[in-house]
């Protein structure tokens, strides 16, 4: 009695754990890629291996980009191929750092990176404003995987302003 | 003791009086060919053991240098790139021309010693030590005018239209005036930096 109400319950439970399976491992994912592009950015099976695309170019144009809003770190224009940032050496800060932009002519780092949590400012770049690329990065040249609508605070005004009709 | 002393200085004068004297039993011919082609044997097995050393095949058999050195070479562009061409040790560390290259040999004779005590024979001796290293190397590099860069990297040759406009720009102002040389600029681009915050080299 005993046995056989555990052997049922164990075929219920296998029963539904392989629906649910097939379910989730199979159906659900192909129709969710099907239907909505953004939820993954891998448009394949679990099972395939597809071709993965060309590695797209460092942009290294040495061209400063514009900020779409004044807090954004500017973008590196140049490739970084190993440099180095860690406890002992800083590349981008032989370049961009106060004493040595007079030599490489590179953009100074901001003075607001030399302020610590509590404002006060240093004589160099802050600990906490050591790891570059945690906000500034390089570009590449591809074509955006996500579209967005966001407009410029400038332009923002001046759509603004020309709806007024001013 | 006295007797021991001069006994070995007796027969260090038996072989200085066979030495000497001429020779009893072999021809001059014989002298001279067999000497000139002993000579190009010689030479021969010198050289040859000479460039066997000259290998990166050599270098990183000691675990020092395989598991350090090379193992941060491997991610650089001297290392791996597009077109397949690559420095191996030698080709940065030793100098090309024969002169330089058994001053260099004599020089290096002291990493056996390295080798034999110990030196660096952990990860920590060798980062603790790393600065030493490299700044040797870099005031090497510094005093030959980075020769060994330029065996590959001839300024003579460099198409600036084919670099960024940056470093188009930087070589133009300070390598073309000889102001600076390869290394003042291009260090740390094959190993790792060492903590630099105690070299004067980069302030």
């Amino acid at each position: 009695m005993r046995r056989e109400s555990h052997s049922s319950m164990s075929r219920a439970v296998r029963t539904a754990l392989i629906s649910a399976m097939v379910a989730v491992g199979i159906g659900l994912p192909s129709a969710a890629i099907a239907d909505d592009p953004i939820a993954t950015l891998r448009n394949w099976g679990i099972s395939k291996e597809p071709t993965p695309p060309p590695t797209p170019k460092i942009s290294n144009t040495d061209l400063r980009q514009g900020r779409n809003y004044p807090e954004q770190p500017p973008v590196i224009p140049h490739s970084i191929r190993g440099y180095q940032i860690d406890l002992n050496s800083n590349r981008c800060l032989q370049c961009h750092s106060r004493k040595a932009t007079e030599l490489s002519q590179a953009p100074m780092v901001s003075v607001t990176h030399f302020m610590a949590r509590d404002g006060q400012v240093l004589t160099s770049v802050s600990p906490r404003r050591f790891f570059c690329t945690q906000c500034h990065v390089t570009q590449l040249k591809v074509r955006p995987l996500v579209g967005n609508s966001f407009i410029d605070v400038d332009s923002l005004i001046e759509g603004v302003g020309n709806k007024k009709g001013n | 003791m006295r007797g021991f002393f001069k006994s070995i200085f007796e027969r260090l004068m038996d072989y200085w009086r066979v030495l000497s004297s001429p020779s009893k039993y072999f021809s001059l011919g014989f002298l001279t060919v067999g000497g000139f082609l002993a000579g190009i044997f010689f030479w021969g097995a010198f050289n040859t053991a000479l460039e066997l050393t000259n290998t990166e095949t050599f270098c990183v058999s000691c675990h020092e240098m395989r598991d350090n050195v090379l193992a941060e070479l491997k991610s650089t562009i001297h290392y791996t790139n597009r077109s397949g061409v690559r420095a191996t040790c030698p080709d940065c560390h030793v100098p090309h021309e024969w002169t330089n290259k058994i001053a260099r040999k004599m020089a290096a004779s002291k990493e056996v010693w390295g080798k034999i005590f110990g030196t660096i024979n952990t990860r920590e001796k060798f980062v603790e030590k790393r600065l030493e290293l490299a700044l040797r190397e870099w005031d090497r590099f510094k005093a030959n005018d980075s020769l060994e860069c330029r065996n590959c990297h001839e300024f003579k040759f460099m198409d600036f239209t084919e670099q960024s406009s940056r470093a188009a720009k930087l070589h133009e102002r300070f390598l073309s005036s000889k102001e600076k040389t390869c290394i003042d600029c291009h260090k740390g681009i094959a190993h790792k930096l060492p903590n630099l915050g105690k070299a004067a080299h980069m302030k």
